[in-house]
């Protein structure tokens, strides 16, 4: 399935096909004794791309995620990072790799400066580029005018800027943020994918995340949905969502027994009474409200459409919601009001 | 996504493109200058700490040394108890700076530091040779605000006493941070690391002969005393100190008796072997437990 994914990427011009894939994952496995925590899970990431891992907690993510920067070794399987092997050539990939861990990583101590010539050091970056690379990466995410303060007077939104310049200031070529807006603010979430989204533009970078924030994974050029250690779905957002198909249409109306009647009748489709509303689903919703209008015969009092989310998407694959729906706020449908009286000029 | 707010990002400029080299012995010794460093920065820029683990030295040196003094007067043939136990508080002071030294690598794990360090294209024995010789060199900095002090216990300042002073302060701080970082290695949790330190530290300072002269102990003091590797610490800083002495031979003979094994006197050199050894051990353990880690 997933290599059926991989090419429709490449065939909507997502991935750069001229350059070799920047991970390629092959039947990757990891047990922890009995759990199976991977079972065996094949994907491509293409140069350039930034490619989301979506699943609710305990999904095998972050194990995957590891397994990929070389801190847990697989069980089974192979997987290869900017050209490497993640187990022969360890030191390879960590060297073309940065990391933004689930968890802080920085020393409060020091400074943010300290911090980032701290990595460089380890790294071994040219010291002579050493303090440009620091400022443009300090930059890039806004923290230039902090730099001398010690880490533990920011803020969570700033400590994950920070790794995220961190993480960049040995010029990686593939970026694994494991959850990189776990527990911050809506608004510091957005700010940190605008980075994350800007980056991509300016450092020719690959970006590998995980998250279980449904409505974070649309920032990805292509999402793998995972659930139980497997891959269940792998595409670009709006192909999986268009997998799913029908657009949800709700109207409430004078008279529903008549409503449903007529909507068999004239469209053949087949609605329910549901909460109260007369609901269906169908393709491109919106582009049918004009005709339901014109055609149904019964007055109607309002109408919703919502489009699939990356919920339904994950609802159709697992036949479960994800299971931390209320923590990620994910699940607020994207509703689009009508009002009848206004004549529908709510379109976005 | 239509209401995405512009990014605040810097106007783009010519792309700052570095490289990671492959990895070579420059880079090791960079890694271990820069682990070291941060320790030295972590200890200037905490000063709590530098006041906090000299108290302990201090009391002993100047409240245990004045208060017993009196009862002692008879049977230290005129020295003063405070120079005799200088020596040891030389020793102890540069013990416990170098266990928190080794501690912070339990706060390092804790508060997810220890891990940007271990994810790093370099040896893991890199990190931990680092992070001993920071500790070591930090500890080292305590004992000679201690040996500052060697005027108000009647311990001339002279260069050579000094000079080995220095080095056998240097030995012994790098032999605790290793067994620090040893420890530290198996422990996750900051009090259990405590309780392990204290547990192991206490005794073996009091056992080492930091407060008493080593001839003539209960049998079973004798035979900890000598397993003690603190012991073989302090008695050449004693021997040292005592060299530079004006005492009469008796007072030297009673106070400085030095370590002997089966009446076979140890000398001075070899018990900073004992040191170095036992450092260099515990270094390689903590190097291969880290290795073995994740």
């Amino acid at each position: 399935m997933s290599d059926d994914a991989t090419t429709t990427a490449s065939a909507d011009g997502r991935g750069t096909s001229e350059l070799p894939p920047a991970i390629v994952v092959r039947h990757l496995e990891k047990s922890f004794g009995e759990v199976q925590a991977v079972r065996g899970v094949d994907f491509e990431v293409q140069t350039g791309e930034v490619f989301g891992f979506l699943g609710p907690n305990g999904a095998g993510k972050t194990t995957t995620i590891n397994m990929c920067c070389t801190l847990v070794s697989p069980s089974g399987g192979t997987a290869t990072v900017a050209g490497h092997d993640v187990v022969r050539e360890r030191d390879d990939v960590r060297r073309n790799i940065g990391l933004v861990f689930q968890e802080t990583t920085l020393d409060g101590y020091l400074t943010a400066a300290q911090n980032l010539r701290l990595h460089a050091e380890l790294y071994g970056v040219q010291s002579s580029l050493v303090a440009a690379r620091m400022q443009q990466v300090m930059e890039m995410v806004g923290l230039w005018e902090r730099k001398d303060s010690p880490v533990r007077t920011f803020s969570g939104g700033m400590k994950r800027r920070l790794e995220i310049a961190r993480g960049l200031m040995h010029s990686p070529r593939v970026l694994f943020l494991d959850e990189p807006t776990i527990g911050l603010d809506p608004q510091t979430r957005r700010s940190i994918w605008n980075y994350i989204r800007t980056l991509k533009e300016s450092e020719e970078i690959t970006i590998f995340m995980t998250t279980h924030y449904m409505d974070e994974a649309e920032w990805c050029d292509r999402i793998a949905i995972m659930d139980q250690g497997v891959i269940v779905a792998l595409d670009s957002p709006e192909a999986l969502k268009a997998q799913v198909g029908a657009d949800r249409i709700r109207i409430e109306t004078e008279n529903d027994e008549a409503a449903i009647a007529s909507l068999r009748e004239r469209f053949a489709i087949d609605a329910v009474i549901s909460e109260g509303a007369v609901t269906f689903g169908i393709p491109s919703g919106e582009e049918f409200v004009p005709r339901l209008f014109a055609e149904l015969g019964v007055p109607i009092r309002s109408v919703s459409v919502s489009r699939p989310t990356l919920d339904d998407v994950f609802m159709s694959y697992t036949g479960s919601s994800i299971r931390d729906v209320e923590e990620s706020g994910g699940s607020e449908r994207n509703k689009i009001m009508m009002q009848v009286m206004s004549g529908g000029g709510g379109r976005r | 996504m239509s209401t995405t707010v512009a990014p605040e990002v810097a106007a783009p400029r010519e792309v700052v493109r570095v490289r990671v080299p492959e990895r070579s012995l420059a880079s090791e010794l960079r890694a271990i200058r820069i682990v070291w460093k941060r320790e030295l920065i972590r200890y200037r820029s905490d000063r709590i700490r530098i006041v906090t683990t000299l108290v302990q030295p201090l009391l002993f040196l100047f409240v245990l040394g004045s208060g017993l003094q009196s009862l002692s007067a008879a049977s230290t043939h005129g020295v003063n108890l405070k120079t005799f136990i200088f020596p040891g508080i030389l020793c102890i002071s540069v013990m416990f700076t170098a266990m928190f030294s080794a501690a912070s690598i339990v706060w390092d794990r804790e508060f997810g530091f220890l891990r940007e360090m271990m994810v790093a294209p370099v040896r893991r024995s890199s990190i931990v040779i680092g992070k001993c010789l920071g500790g070591a060199t930090v500890a080292s900095f305590q004992g000679v605000i201690v040996l500052c002090l060697a005027g108000a216990v009647h311990v001339p300042y002279a260069p050579t006493l000094i000079l080995g002073v220095l080095v056998l302060q240097v030995l012994l701080a790098f032999a605790i941070t290793a067994f620090g970082v040893m420890v530290a290695a198996r422990i996750s949790q900051m009090q259990s690391f405590m309780g392990v330190m204290q547990m192991v530290v206490m005794p073996m300072f009091f056992i080492s002969g930091a407060l008493f002269p080593v001839s003539g102990l209960p049998g079973w003091l004798a035979v900890l005393n000598r397993i003690d590797p603190l012991t073989y610490a302090v008695d050449p800083m004693r021997r040292l100190v005592f060299s530079h002495l004006h005492i009469s031979p008796l007072a030297k003979r009673v106070l400085d008796p030095g370590v002997t094994w089966w009446g076979w006197h140890v000398p001075g050199v070899l018990e900073a072997g004992i040191i170095v050894a036992l450092g260099l051990v515990m270094l390689g353990v903590a190097i291969w437990e880290f290795s073995a880690t994740e």
